[in-house]
This record gives C-alpha cells, sequence and structure tokens, in this order.
C-alpha cells in the first residue's frame, strides 16, 4: 500500500479531555473550540503536511485525550 | 388488530388474544411459576447445551426478526453471532434498570412475567455458552428486586436447579442503564458511560466478551423459543415485527404499561389509554426520544415509519401533555433533568447541557427572545455528538423536536407573550433531587 493510500483522522476521547486546548493551539487549522473550550476535531482527513504537528499534538495533550486513526480502518488479523 | 391490555390497578381486561408476554398475568391475575407454567408451558432447555441446539436458537431468533427493546433496536441475531464468534468466556448481563423515568415496562415485566425473563436470560446464556447471568436491578427499585428474588427461589425449589442468574443492584441513575456504564459497574467501577472509539468493538471485563440485553427482549426469546420465528411474526409489520411493552403515560385516564402490536397507529394506542382530548403532543421513545405532533398522530408505532417523523420507539414511552399544558416548560424541565443525570464525564455534555437547560428556562417563563432562540440552536449544535454516550444526543434531539413541534409557541414565547399554562403543574415527571446534583 502506497503511502499517498493510508489516511488518517484525528479523534479526542471526551471522557479523557479536559479542554486544555493545546491540541487546537498547534493545529490551529483543523481544530477549534467550542464555547466552552473542548476541542472540536472534525472527522476530515488530517492534510498530509500536518500529520507531524498533530502527532506533537497527540504526545503533548496532559491528558493524553487526543489521538490518531486511519481510516478505513485497517483489516484485523 | 390492536392488542393492547392495560395494567392499571383498576384491574385486568379481557383477555386478547394476541397478549404475549402479560398473557399470564391477562388470564390469572397471577405471576407465579404455576401460572407461567400453566399459561407457557416449559421452556424448551436442552439436556445438555450443543452447538446445534444453539445455533437452531439463534436462527429462530433471526428468522423471527426479533431486535432490541432497549432503545437501540439492534438485530439481536446479530448481537448474539458476535459474541458467539468472539474470543473468552462471555457474561451475559441483564438490563431491567428503566432508568427513564417515564418507562415503568422493566417494572412491569418484573412483577407480571419474570419468569419469562428469566427463562430467555437462561437460554441465551446457553446460547452464548455462559452460566454466568447478572440479572441488574436498580438498587433503588426495592419492589422490583424482591420480585426478582421471589421467583430465583420458585425456581430453585420447584426442583428446576439453582438458576445461573444473580441479581445485582446497580446504583439508579439515568445513564447507570446505558449499555457501557452498566459494564463499567459490573466490572468494579461506578457505572458511568465508556468511550468506544470504535462502535463495533465489544464491551469486555478484563478480556471477557459481555453480551448486555434489555430484559423486554429476552422475554421475547423465551417465546420464540417456545412458539417458532412464524408465530413472532404474525403480530407487528414485516419489518418490525411481534410486540412491544410501551408505558403510556400523561394526559390519558388510564396510564399504564400496555403491550402492542408493533405498527399500531400512536393515536390507536393512546385512545385504549384513554386520551383525554384535546391533546397538545406527545413526547415518544423517553426523555432522549422526540415529540410528535397531533397531526401525525396516526404514525404507527414502529421503527421506520416514527424515523420517517423524526422520532424512535426509543425506551418503548408515549408521554401525552394536553393542549392546555406547555410544551416549553415541560421541555425545559426534563431538560434540567437531564442535565443533572449527566455522568460528569465529557465537557460538552456537563457544560452544554445545563445551558441547553437555562435557555428553555428562560424561554419558558417568556424572558427570551428571537437571539435566545439562536443561542440554543447553537448550545444544541454545539452539544450534538460530543460526548461519550448518547446522552446529550438524546437531548439534542428532544429539544430540536419540541422547537418544531411547538414552534408556535416558541414564536409567541419569543415575543414574551408566554402561554397561559407555562407554570401550571407539570406533567411530565423530572424528580429534581439534591443529589441528583452532586458528581
Amino acid at each position: 500500500m502506497s503511502i499517498a493510500a493510508v489516511r488518517h483522522r484525528l479523534r479526542v476521547n471526551p471522557v479523557a479531555c479536559d479542554g486544555f486546548g493545546y491540541c487546537a493551539e498547534l493545529l490551529l487549522e483543523i481544530i477549534d473550540r467550542d464555547d466552552w473550550g473542548y476541542p472540536i476535531v472534525g472527522t476530515d482527513e488530517i492534510p498530509l503536511h500536518l500529520l507531524e504537528l498533530a502527532r506533537r499534538a497527540v504526545r503533548d495533550c496532559p491528558r493524553g485525550a487526543l489521538f490518531i486513526e486511519r481510516f478505513p480502518p485497517a483489516r484485523r488479523m | 388488530m390492536t392488542t393492547t391490555e392495560s395494567l392499571t390497578s383498576s384491574g385486568m381486561q379481557d383477555t386478547v388474544a394476541a397478549m404475549r408476554i402479560l398473557a399470564a398475568w391477562a388470564r390469572t391475575g397471577r405471576s407465579d411459576l404455576g401460572a407461567h407454567l400453566t399459561t407457557h408451558g416449559p421452556a424448551p432447555m436442552p439436556s445438555r447445551t450443543d452447538g446445534a441446539w444453539a445455533d437452531h436458537l439463534v436462527e429462530s431468533i433471526r428468522a423471527a426478526g426479533l431486535t432490541g427493546r432497549g432503545g437501540a433496536g439492534f438485530p439481536t441475531a446479530r448481537k448474539l453471532d458476535a459474541i458467539r464468534a468472539g474470543r473468552g468466556h462471555p457474561l451475559l448481563a441483564v438490563n431491567a434498570m428503566e432508568g427513564e423515568p417515564a418507562s415503568r415496562k422493566d417494572r412491569a415485566l418484573l412483577a407480571t412475567a419474570p419468569h419469562l425473563l428469566i427463562d430467555g436470560a437462561i437460554l441465551v446464556g446457553r446460547a452464548i455458552g455462559t452460566h454466568e447471568i447478572a440479572l441488574c436491578v436498580a438498587n433503588d427499585r426495592h419492589d422490583s428486586a424482591e420480585h426478582v428474588r421471589a421467583a430465583l427461589a420458585e425456581r430453585a425449589g420447584a426442583g428446576l436447579g439453582d438458576p445461573p442468574v444473580r441479581l445485582l443492584r446497580p446504583p439508579g441513575r439515568y445513564v447507570s442503564g446505558e449499555e457501557s456504564a452498566l459494564v463499567a459497574w459490573l466490572a468494579g467501577g461506578p457505572a458511568r458511560p465508556q468511550f468506544r472509539p470504535s462502535k463495533g468493538a465489544p464491551l469486555t471485563i478484563r478480556r471477557r466478551p459481555v453480551l448486555v440485553q434489555s430484559a423486554e427482549t429476552l422475554a421475547h426469546v423465551a417465546l420464540i423459543a417456545r412458539h417458532g420465528p412464524q408465530w413472532f411474526r404474525s403480530a407487528g409489520l414485516p419489518d418490525a415485527s411481534g410486540t412491544s411493552l410501551v408505558t403510556v403515560s400523561g394526559a390519558v385516564d388510564r396510564p399504564g404499561v400496555y403491550e402492542v402490536e408493533l405498527g399500531t397507529p400512536v393515536g390507536t394506542i393512546l385512545r385504549r389509554a384513554g386520551l383525554e382530548p384535546p391533546l397538545g403532543a406527545v413526547l415518544v421513545g423517553g426523555y432522549g426520544g422526540a415529540w410528535l405532533h397531533t397531526d401525525v398522530l396516526d404514525t404507527p408505532y414502529a421503527p421506520g415509519p416514527l424515523a420517517a417523523v423524526g422520532s424512535a420507539v426509543g425506551a418503548g414511552v408515549l408521554a401525552a401533555i394536553p393542549a392546555s399544558a406547555c410544551g416549553i416548560a415541560e421541555t425545559a424541565r426534563i431538560a434540567t433533568y437531564m442535565a443533572d443525570q449527566s455522568a460528569g464525564q465529557c465537557g460538552p455534555c456537563v457544560l452544554g447541557l445545563p445551558a441547553i437547560a437555562r435557555d428553555l428556562a428562560h424561554l419558558a417563563r417568556g424572558q427570551g427572545d428571537r437571539r435566545s432562540v439562536t443561542g440554543l440552536r447553537h448550545h444544541l449544535d454545539a452539544v450534538d455528538g460530543r460526548g461519550a454516550c448518547r446522552h446529550p444526543d438524546g437531548v439534542v434531539r428532544m429539544v430540536r423536536s419540541a422547537l418544531e413541534v411547538f414552534a408556535s409557541d416558541v414564536a409567541e414565547h419569543s415575543r414574551h407573550r408566554p402561554c397561559l399554562g407555562w407554570n401550571r403543574r407539570p406533567i411530565l415527571p423530572a424528580p429534581q433531587s439534591p443529589v441528583a446534583r452532586r458528581r
């Protein structure tokens, strides 16, 4: 499978998320914050040029609430 | 064609041929093992469980078209397929929690047909290969717990062997009956919904898959096992087969739990319960359901037709409010209750639901204006789909339907002209306990 065929999107675990907003700061092009400061993470694919920043946002989230998932989901063995 | 019966204290009605779950109660007024066996006969338990028997039961359930009666309406056979295809020794959790304030059907089921439920639980337990069955009744439902204890004791005493069913008592809050919350509690934690990154993944407790089934669904299984899928399909619609328990309340003479054929027009069900005209609107499905306009009162009570008018069967609730009530005030009280019942885990729910409730209360009192309605819609959009569970989504659906169904009231209230009914005694129960506000 070529690199271009693998798509990723951002997901947030709403239970873990406490609305710190580090992710929205790093990824201001694709993450917005709602009236209460919680990140609005869309279902669109992460643009390739932001993928590295997205990985950093995942690492830097104080609650470990952000994660990246492939879609369509990888086939399970 | 309509087959409804009332369980109000005014006594039994005449037996109607298609009474199924409520048949023993309707004919004998009793719910003990004797009445159960006289009415339904013994459950077809195999002498030893084998794969062929289990396959046959699952195929019967599939052919019958049974869908979950807990609210999600998922095909039961497919849920069984998933558990049987998985690894690990499963656990069966029976959901008789009934956190929905306007629902009484689980209580009615446990009071009138506990043995059908227990039969169904044991049958499904065998089909998925487990002897561990947790029957979950909320810790504030003492009568229901007593009914279960009595039924289990009867079976043990009748030489049917010790039923592999344990009565457990999770906390009685609205969300503790949510599937993943129930499993979280069974795993030893608080009864709060879990975040599930992929909807298809099974619920587990320390790697053991858990099958959660609503109590009413299992009662239907007990009947399908006896009478077969064609019998089950002889009631209802081709794509919504069988009967279902519905709690009818509010502006009706004879509130109670009825067993209805799926596909019966909503208005017909209400009239059998003694609808007191003029009707204002009906809340269908529960507090996370949707309001139904009187214009479409004859919508068949079934998933497809209700979805077509923005509604859903949900928890089997039909709560009617009279034309003299204020739909916005009722909605505001429900929204306040639902905000209090948040598990308190997700920001948009914890903060958004109270904002929605405040907006509605404002509007109900006639203090809001068109901007407040816009603000309310903005809050609804902000909350929808942003929690770990469907609790906020249900509130959003219910409130959006209120804005549509009560549109003319909304318009008047926005002009500081609340209707005369806004401060009357409320119709729908929304317990406002100080304890409920604690997180």
